[in-house]
């Protein structure tokens, strides 16, 4: 289990939550902005990215976008010895249809995810998200692959693969496996990779007859979320056959809500349904209060987001739905 | 640890080659390593875009890349942007709309802007309101920021950010600027 903000072991504070997601409130305190020192490697190759990982063991990170870890390496919340950047990797930067599931390498950046076609005709929910994940510059910089290691329990496109039973696909010296997201990030700021193993691919399954949003209510342009859900509705008919819900944000088990989607299944697509779906959610999450809001008003946004993404992933399911 | 290391990049069109730590920050490495000080300094933390400029043609946030993640890259900063030191059309419209007022977040403005028409020469409110979400000025309100951009698209720019026409209201002789910005690359 790889604890992604270790690196010499140093957790220097207990609330570093608030201090990552508030970090520039931090300058005051004379925090340096520049990263502890480190030195740098470049890999040309998935498997020197993974024999250089095995060389220096886990005070090794690899970079991509940088765009999650560089701000914590500013803040000493991860001091790894040793950089290797991965952004001359060939081979991770794909998406596309893959027998009956979607392959997006792990090096896709933010703008190509929100720009692609073949995303945009299964899932909009990732255009939905990519709409609101930090701006058009952070978007140039930061990956799929990145955004899920990072494992932060307000990171959005963890809860689009998450709403859509995603798998990671994880290399290492001795081939692949593939983890199903809700077993891949074992709490905050915690994934299932090893020290010598590298997330290379995520994969969705293709889905027919589906619809698919997400719904984020943040404080400013580019925030991190208050809180923010979102669901794919697959039909049969007005019956729902199948159902996903992410949650970003709000504290939700393995960012999640199964008994939800269970009351969901098999039932009709109405707005009745959704309420109860919304009922389920709202209770099941465990937010905590910050400056962002209060338990209560978060609990409130977890229910009625599941609910207005639920609504418009039926919309879209049954072709009724805006197409943007 | 900490070694230092030698990166190569071609900075406004101009190889160069310094030595650096793996730390040094891409923004600090063109303000305090090549003196080019028109990209700016000042949130640290990816949010204000003072520090936009360009990596292989697209806009990034320089206080969040490393200076040896862009070895071997190509970087453009907004002292590139005049063309034969006359201010291009962006920068123009700048001026013409009063896009800034203590100018500290302008050099992210202009580089964030010149992307957006160069790909799109005609960007709505909505457009260029979106284009900027990530760079945020703290006196205009960003009215006349907007209004900046569209005096650009309707003045002829969006075809290329270099060598346009820049019309005849603009400076005609300022070739010791553009000199003294060579001599900040290669010093």
């Amino acid at each position: 289990m790889t604890n992604q903000v270790s690196g010499r072991g140093a957790l220097h504070s207990l609330d570093w939550f608030t201090q990552f997601h508030g970090g520039w409130l931090r300058l005051d305190e004379g925090i340096m902005q520049v990263p502890e020192t480190f030195d740098y490697e470049r890999v040309a190759t998935v498997e020197d990215a993974i024999a250089r990982l095995a060389h220096h063991g886990d005070e090794a990170r690899l970079i991509a976008g940088g765009h999650s870890l560089l701000p914590m390496m500013k803040l000493r919340l991860a001091i790894p010895e040793v950089l290797i950047d991965i952004n001359d990797v060939p081979g991770l930067d794909h998406v596309r249809v893959d027998g009956d599931e979607l392959a997006i390498g792990a090096m896709v950046r933010h703008a190509a995810i929100l720009d692609n076609g073949i995303l945009a005709e299964h899932y909009p929910i990732f255009r939905d998200a990519e709409r609101k994940i930090a701006d058009p510059l952070v978007r140039n910089r930061g990956t799929i692959g990145g955004s899920v290691c990072q494992a932060d329990p307000a990171e959005d496109l963890s809860a689009v693969v998450t709403a859509l039973r995603g798998t990671i696909v994880i290399q290492s010296a001795s081939g692949r496996r593939s983890v199903p997201i809700r077993e891949f990030h074992t709490g905050p700021w915690e994934t299932v990779v090893g020290d010598a193993e590298m997330v290379v691919e995520v994969r969705i399954p293709i889905r027919t007859a589906v619809g698919s949003a997400y719904e984020k209510v943040e404080r400013r342009v580019g925030d991190w979320a208050v809180a923010a859900a979102g669901t794919f509705l697959q039909l049969d008919g007005d019956t729902i056959a199948d159902a996903g819900i992410g949650l970003a944000a709000v504290g939700a088990t393995h960012m999640t809500c199964p008994e939800a989607e269970q009351a969901l299944v098999g039932g009709p697509a109405d707005g009745d349904a959704f309420a109860e779906a919304a009922r389920i959610v709202s209770e099941s999450v465990h937010p905590t209060a910050d400056q962002r809001g209060p338990v209560d008003y978060k609990r409130h946004l977890a229910g009625e987001l599941t609910r207005r993404a639920l609504v418009r992933s039926a919309a879209r399911a049954t072709g009724a739905g805006e197409d943007n | 640890m900490g070694t230092t290391m030698d990166v190569t990049m071609t900075v406004n069109g101009t190889e160069v080659t310094r030595e650096v730590e793996p730390r040094t920050l891409l923004v600090h490495f063109v303000r305090d390593h090549l003196g080019l000080t028109g990209t700016h300094w000042a949130c640290d933390t990816t949010n204000c875009g003072a520090c936009t400029l360009w990596v292989d043609g697209e806009p990034v946030k320089s206080c969040t890349m490393l200076a040896v993640m862009a070895d071997g890259h190509e970087v453009r900063t907004v002292e590139d942007l005049d063309t034969g030191g006359e201010l291009n059309v962006l920068q123009q419209g700048f001026m013409e709309e009063h896009g800034l007022q203590c100018g500290f977040c302008t050099p992210g403005m202009l580089m964030t802007g010149q992307w957006l028409l160069d790909r799109d020469p005609d960007p709505d409110e909505a457009t260029i309101r979106e284009a900027i979400s990530g760079n945020l000025c703290r006196c205009t309100g960003y009215e006349n920021i907007v209004r900046a951009v569209r005096w650009a698209a309707e003045h002829g720019n969006g075809n290329g950010s270099a060598g346009q026409d820049t019309g005849d209201e603009a400076a005609a002789d300022d070739a010791q600027d553009q000199d003294h910005d060579s001599d900040e690359v290669t010093a």
